[in-house]
């Protein structure tokens, strides 16, 4: 079933000159787990906020061509009605924060309130999402007195807490520690086999091989590339676009490894490992 | 004299919630990683260091002053701190205006602040933003100005706190020369990250901090063969050195030029099986 499906949307923000989305078409179906990349001023955030309503309707600005979300045409719906769908966790927790919570338990609560969650599904669906995001000893605190990557996990778990049918992820791991950020792949990717449709904008090249089944490759606005991550991964003008290919897709080159099957560069360490090891010169 | 010297560093927030227990270090010229799970206090530490917190037990002294005995004004000369949240940091609503304030705020001359800021905006590759508002720009632009700011105040001591976030492979690039030409520069670099392969690429020496205490100190290439102990600190070895592990090649190799020698002589040593 098609969850996403975008038809040659085009954006710019008031005030500037550029198109920050310019013919941008794709197809997503439920349950796939979407990985974003593009170099820094790409165009993902925008694509993310396209995707709940955020542009045009909070940001206006110029707009054309479609984007559909679970059958709702989103430039004619609106926001309240698109969040009970999308969910998105910001790409700076702080802007994120609505500010007016005291406790990091009622800042969560915050959000499903808005949903109109009755109370008694609120307490069990907020203790799972902290205790997912490992902050369940901080639920009497203020949201302001956490480390930042302790805030940028309260701030997916409040997304998550609100079990949205669609999860945008814009770079939520920046500030979490390496262990911190593999386990919030696994439980996004756990949630992707349970159906929930994700979109997942990352730097870190090496988690979105591993952890994409397809990868869209933004730059200047414009959809050069939606393909898995081996073959965008193996593109050969990947520099040119801002983007490096993930460290075992590096080594294997720089020692001319193919995986023999599709002959494109292995892009895991499960993968990489299997190649490097039986390797002579 | 150590520019920075930590003699039994205690912090909480909360009485009866240690925060950093007992920590002594010195600093010297090599350019130093700090990592460490979520929590672990790093923030805190450089804080500290910066004087923007007080020790509740211990010394933190900077160029020979006790940051107890000192205002945040008067260390401000010594050390700069880019913050983990440029939003913390940033206030002006014109780029050179924000990038100009720290080091007027310091004493230098309008003449040499335009010079340093212009400077330290070129570095980072803003220089066509003076007259933007940092407000108007993206996250990894407000971290470069944020970036652009301390550096330009030229202190001898300069602390990055999270300096990659949402940095793409150039951005990364940038700020590891930036690094490397203020270290070579005679500066102390201090820098908290989470980015193993960019700690890899980048330092001397990593410190591993793990619930309010020094966990592993040594050369970046030592820390980094402890997988176990990284283990325990919620932290992981750099992909390169994970795939030498795996592969059982010897040496921990840091980087993918390295990696690929290494192999590679260890290739040539095979020996050839008729
Ligand atoms: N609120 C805004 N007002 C005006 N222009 C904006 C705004 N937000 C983004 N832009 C512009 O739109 C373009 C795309 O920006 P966007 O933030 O979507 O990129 P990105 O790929 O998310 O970048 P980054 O990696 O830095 O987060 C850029 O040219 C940017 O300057
Ligand atoms: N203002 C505050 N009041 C109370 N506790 C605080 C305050 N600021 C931080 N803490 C707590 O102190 C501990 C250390 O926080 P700190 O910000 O130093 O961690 P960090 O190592 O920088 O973490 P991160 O990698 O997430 O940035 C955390 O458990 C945090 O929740
Ligand atoms: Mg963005
Ligand atoms: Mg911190």
């Amino acid at each position: 079933m098609k969850k996403i499906v975008v038809e040659g949307l085009k954006y710019r923000y008031p005030l500037t000159a550029e198109l920050a989305l310019n013919d941008v078409s794709f197809e997503i179906e439920k349950g796939e787990f979407i990985g974003i990349i593009g170099r820094n001023l790409a165009g993902k955030s925008t694509l993310c906020q396209a995707l709940m309503g955020l542009v045009p309707h909070f940001y206006k600005g110029a707009y054309g061509g479609s984007v559909t979300v679970d059958g709702l045409n989103v430039a004619q719906t609106e926001i309240c009605e698109l969040a009970r769908k999308v969910g998105l966790v910001f790409q700076n927790p702080f802007t994120q924060v609505s500010g007016s919570k005291m406790t990091v338990y009622e800042e969560l609560a915050f959000g499903l309130e808005n949903l109109g969650v009755p109370r008694a599904e609120m307490m069990p669906r907020i203790e799972s999402a902290m205790a997912l995001l490992g902050i369940e000893r901080f639920g009497k605190r203020n949201p302001f007195d956490l480390s930042g990557g302790q805030m940028q996990r309260m701030a997916i778990a409040s997304v998550i807490a609100m079990a949205p049918d669609i999860i945008v992820l814009d770079e939520p791991t920046s500030q979490l520690d390496p262990q911190g950020s593999e386990e919030v792949f696994q439980a996004i990717q756990a949630l992707s086999r349970q159906g929930m449709t994700v979109i997942m904008v990352e730097h870190k090249m090496e988690k979105i091989a591993r952890y994409s089944d397809r990868v869209m490759l933004l730059d200047h606005g414009r959809l050069v590339d939606f393909d898995t991550p081996e073959r965008v991964f193996s593109r050969d003008d990947l520099a040119q676009y801002g983007i490096a290919a993930p460290i075992f897709a590096r080594i294997c080159q720089g020692l001319g490894i193919r995986t023999p099957q599709t002959g494109l560069y292995p892009m895991t360490l499960d993968d990489a490992y299997d190649q490097v090891v039986n390797w002579h010169e | 004299m150590n520019k920075i010297e930590i003699r039994n560093l205690v912090f909480h927030y909360t009485a009866g919630e240690p925060i950093l227990n007992d920590i002594s270090l010195a600093f010297d010229a090599r350019s130093t990683a700090i990592i460490g799970q979520n929590g672990a206090g790093k923030t805190t530490f450089v804080k500290l260091l910066k004087g923007l917190l007080k020790p509740v037990g211990g010394d933190v002294v900077i160029n020979g002053i006790n940051t107890s005995d000192a205002t945040v004004a008067a260390l401000a000369r010594h050390i700069g701190l880019v913050f983990q949240n440029p939003n913390d940091q940033i206030f002006k609503n014109k780029v050179l205006d924000e990038v100009m304030f720290g080091p007027l705020n310091i004493g230098q001359s309008q003449d040499e602040a335009r010079e340093r800021a212009d400077a330290a905006l070129a570095m980072v590759g803003l220089a066509g933003r003076i007259n933007d508002n940092p407000y108007d720009l993206s996250l990894s632009e407000r971290k470069l100005i944020s970036i652009a700011s301390i550096v330009a105040m030229n202190t001898e001591i300069i602390i990055f706190d999270e300096p990659t976030i949402a940095q793409d492979f150039s951005g990364k690039e940038h700020i590891k020369a930036i690094i490397r030409d203020l270290v070579a520069q005679g500066k102390l670099v201090l820098t908290i990250i989470h980015d193993m392969d960019f700690v890899a690429e980048t330092f001397e020496r990593t410190l591993v901090f793990a619930q309010g205490r020094v966990l592993l100190d040594g050369s970046t290439r030592e820390v980094f063969a402890e997988e176990e102990v990284l283990r325990q600190a919620h932290l992981e070895p750099p992909h390169v050195t994970q795939l030498a592990h795996r592969t059982g090649l010897p040496g921990t190799p840091l980087t993918v030029e390295e990696f690929v020698r290494e192999k590679r002589a260890q290739g040539a040593m095979r020996p050839v099986t008729p």
